[in-house]
């Protein structure tokens, strides 16, 4: 109907499948997102360390290159496991700021502006609400972590030859559930932040604060009580740990690798309800 | 008519105080009016009907659809404006009506071509390329009412739609409510305070107070009834004149000071009430045609 006639008229068309309606969140909040030019910067900053990577591998699996400058080729340069541990610590640092910025924006303004009763009086639940903004972390985060990991481990493959691929096929499932595992405990703390301190600024600062306070209060409690376990409030070292373990890389962090999943279990549950406490239709004052 | 809203003895407890309490009704008006002081439970039963709230005791049928067993189906026929500030604000309004068309359920062209339309049709048109944090009170009440209306719903609850409105503002509210009453496509719940607009746009009116309704009236019958209210103001002995008019089949209330209120028969002439007050020697100061306004229903009820 043309606009023109300006007459109100019920909508008699088809619908769409229920199980996509979540999708339709991201897809507004990208929109919205990329008209940062601050953040579209810092996203293709996060690139280069990748782009280093893929000039290390060219150059240990084409060491003529290095011998044609009259550059010295000794044992150094060659590409082992811990080049995808360090590429996951430094791409990690990257989507821990990624994060920051972008995690906040996401549920805070719905939650100041009352917005919730309008997404949850339509035939969408709290947990495609959930689901549909943490996909843009998740989203986001995947592009500058895992993808461009299993990217890397790919050059490497074909560069090496099927023997490499064979024996170290173990480091693309490490890249990725290592990855996901961070992605995931990052996203939620984000959004369950964010959804209890509505103002943007302060939950960002807060998302940063968890991890630098979190360390500080570990070593404070290792120091006082003589023990190991406060390092599990240092949530850096506990993913740190999951990764070695992950990457079959010794690990001296003190605590167990049990223990840390178990600790990252812990963050998401916390995570997760203080979420769907917030995510509520209506506020309940007591 | 089959009931729009049927209510079988649904009751909401928040902790160890209850809300709402035991409401039995059966509305199937085209516009039904939701009324009742601060505090009475309008908004609660709102909730409860779009499934916020659970209920503790009973059920609620909504097009014949449970609330607790259908929730998911019913939001799709449900379009509601919330009474408080809601809305995104750093969408312009025509994303943001384009996203709830689309979380309803609309393929993304058909949400941004009903977008449109609803903008208009609503006054937003010229305004809806603005970022909606920029809109005053007026305007985002508009705009809620434009993103309940999207999807096309059978149902529309409106929470107090004319809430910080102008008195042109308010105006255009209503006749846009009564619009769509015309159309016939769906039915609508208004919630307000404000008796005015309800008895200018509703048929039936439920009246709550204190988690319990207090008073249930359809308007719109009654306005058919065609029954003559009469309202007499006399001067003198009126006990027996009230007697006389009720032998002659005028329903007659005595409210002090002389005042009379009546309802006549279909075929009852006007100068009896003269008549029988010359044989008595009352006095006639007043007689004016009157029937209880919604103002005299809505404080009656809160006086039982």
């Amino acid at each position: 109907m043309a606009v023109y006639k300006r007459t109100y008229a019920a909508y008699e068309g088809s619908l769409t499948p229920t199980w996509s309606r979540f999708l339709i969140l991201p897809r507004y909040s990208f929109a919205r997102l990329w008209q940062s030019k601050f953040l579209v910067m810092f996203f293709m900053a996060c690139f280069f360390y990748p782009l280093g990577c893929v000039g290390y591998i060219y150059l240990a699996n084409n060491l003529s290159v290095l011998s044609s400058f009259g550059i010295p080729v000794g044992n150094f340069i060659k590409v082992e496991p811990s080049l995808f541990l360090y590429f996951c610590w430094v791409q990690a640092a990257f989507t821990y700021l990624l994060t920051a910025f972008v995690g906040p924006s996401l549920v805070s303004p719905d939650l100041v502006n009352g917005a919730m009763p309008l997404y949850l009086c339509r035939p969408f639940s709290r947990a495609e609400y959930i689901a549909g903004k943490m996909s843009v972390l998740v989203f986001l985060l995947s592009l500058v972590t895992w993808v461009p990991g299993l990217i890397l481990f790919a050059i490497q493959g074909s560069l090496a030859g099927w023997e490499w691929t064979k024996a170290n096929y173990w480091i693309a499932g490490s890249l990725f559930v290592g990855l996901m595992v961070w992605i995931v405990m990052l996203s939620l703390l984000a959004l369950a932040l964010s959804a209890w301190i509505k103002w943007k600024i302060a939950a960002g600062g807060l998302v940063l604060g968890v991890f630098f306070a979190g360390a500080g209060f570990g070593t404070a409690l290792n120091n006082v009580m003589r023990t190991q376990y406060g390092t599990l409030l240092n949530l850096t070292e506990v993913m740190f740990t999951v990764w070695s373990k992950l990457f079959r890389w010794p690990s001296d962090t003190g605590i167990s690798v049990e223990a840390s999943w178990i600790c990252i279990g812990v963050v998401c549950a916390i995570c997760l309800w203080l979420l769907i406490r917030r995510v509520r239709p209506f506020e309940v004052v007591k | 008519m089959d009931p729009v809203i049927e209510l079988a003895g649904l009751s909401v407890r928040f902790g160890n105080r209850e809300i709402l309490h035991n409401l039995r009704v059966a509305l199937s008006g085209r516009t039904i009016g939701l009324l009742g002081p601060n505090g009475a439970g309008k908004s609660t039963l709102i909730q409860t009907l779009l499934g916020f709230v659970p209920l503790s005791a009973g059920s609620a049928n909504i097009f014949g659809h449970d609330i607790r067993q259908q929730t998911r189906e019913l939001r799709a026929l449900i379009g509601y404006m919330p009474e408080n500030d809601s809305f995104i604000a750093n969408l312009t309004a025509v994303s943001f009506v384009r996203m709830m068309g689309e979380l309803a359920g609309l393929p993304r062209d058909a949400a941004l071509e009903r977008a449109h339309e609803v903008l208009f049709y609503v006054g937003l048109g010229e305004a809806r390329y603005r970022l909606l944090g920029t809109y005053s009170l007026g305007m985002k009440q508009l705009a809620k009412l434009a993103q309940a209306i999207v999807h096309g719903p059978r149902l529309l609850i409106l929470d107090e739609p004319t809430n910080g409105l102008d008195p042109s503002a308010r105006l255009r509210m209503i006749r846009l409510i009564k619009e769509m009453k015309q159309t016939g496509s769906m039915h609508i719940v208004v919630c307000s305070h404000l008796l005015r607009d309800v008895e200018e746009t509703c048929e039936e009116v439920l009246i709550l107070k204190q988690g319990r309704v207090v008073h249930y009236s359809n308007l719109e019958e009654e306005r058919r009834a065609n029954k003559r209210f009469v309202e007499l103001e006399t001067v003198g002995e009126e006990k027996d004149f009230a007697g006389a008019l009720a032998a002659l089949g005028c329903e007659c209330v005595g409210v002090g000071l002389g005042r009379l209120k009546m309802v006549l028969p279909a075929d009852f002439e006007l100068r009896e009430i003269y008549r029988l007050a010359a044989e008595r020697d009352l006095q006639l100061r007043r007689l004016n045609y009157r029937r209880d306004t919604l103002e005299d229903i809505f404080l009656k009820a809160m006086e039982n």
